[in-house]
């Protein structure tokens, strides 16, 4: 990981560090490079939650094939984070809802939070980025 | 207090880098600390020196020049997402520095607050 060569590390703060995921995995970039942003956190052994609302939670659709659109295939990415000690993974239930999906569409395990619990957790958070 | 600030938008098609200005601006302004401003996705635009608006209008990339200049700020260009778009240490304005991802992590764990200006 090229990035963590120039950078002052040690500090020992831990921070929760929420990453909100809002779009689609296709169309913009933003789930793309907001994964990268996750991974560098994660190597800076702070406390990651990644949260899935509105469009994003169409990012751990299982089945995904970019062939037609000729754009990179990311998904697996969402399967390796176990690897990078990232297993605090949310979905929003109201946006599962209504796209009509259940947790037995996603590629990974989840767990589902109502709004309520989704601003519960959010509070609790030092940091939350929003992609 | 110290803030980070984040920018995930290019410059005029978004309001995202005014708006994100103008908050840099008026904290300092008001006493607090701004020590350092990532731009990311097409944030990494706002960085360009190439960028010559109409005079009438304001100058983007100029102006976070100007602040980093007046109140040591310092302006960080995501690298991976300034290779993508073309943007090299050849097209940075004054006061611009393309480094890593790392930055924006350090921004979230020593400031009080981390601020997103994006869509």
């Amino acid at each position: 990981m090229s990035d963590m060569d120039d950078m002052d590390e040690g500090s020992g703060i831990v921070k929760k560090f929420m990453f909100l995921n809002r779009k689609a995995p296709h169309g913009t970039v933003y789930a793309l490079e907001g994964l990268e942003v996750v991974l560098i956190t994660a190597a800076f052994d702070q406390d990651v939650s990644m949260v899935f609302t509105d469009d994003g939670v169409y990012q751990l659709l299982k089945g995904i094939d970019t062939k037609g659109i000729e754009v990179k295939d990311f998904s697996k990415t969402y399967r390796a984070l176990d690897g990078y000690d990232i297993e605090k993974l949310y979905v929003d239930q109201a946006s599962m809802d209504a796209r009509g999906l259940t947790e037995d569409d996603l590629i990974v395990d989840v767990t589902t939070l109502s709004v309520a619990e989704m601003a519960n957790l959010m509070a609790e958070q030092d940091v939350v980025i929003s992609f | 207090m110290q803030f980070g600030i984040l920018v995930n938008e290019g410059p005029y098609s978004h309001q995202a880098s005014d708006s994100a200005y103008l908050f840099a601006r008026t904290a300092i302004e008001k006493g607090h600390k701004v020590p350092r401003v990532f731009f990311y996705h097409d944030g990494v635009y706002n960085s360009s020196r190439l960028a010559t608006p109409p005079q009438d209008d304001r100058n983007v990339a100029a102006r976070w020049s100007k602040l980093a200049a007046d109140h040591g700020v310092d302006l960080v260009v995501c690298v991976a997402a300034a290779q993508r778009r073309g943007i090299t240490d050849g097209v940075l304005g004054d006061n611009f520095r393309i480094s890593g991802l790392g930055q924006l992590v350090e921004m979230g764990i020593q400031y009080d607050r981390l601020v997103t200006f994006g869509d």
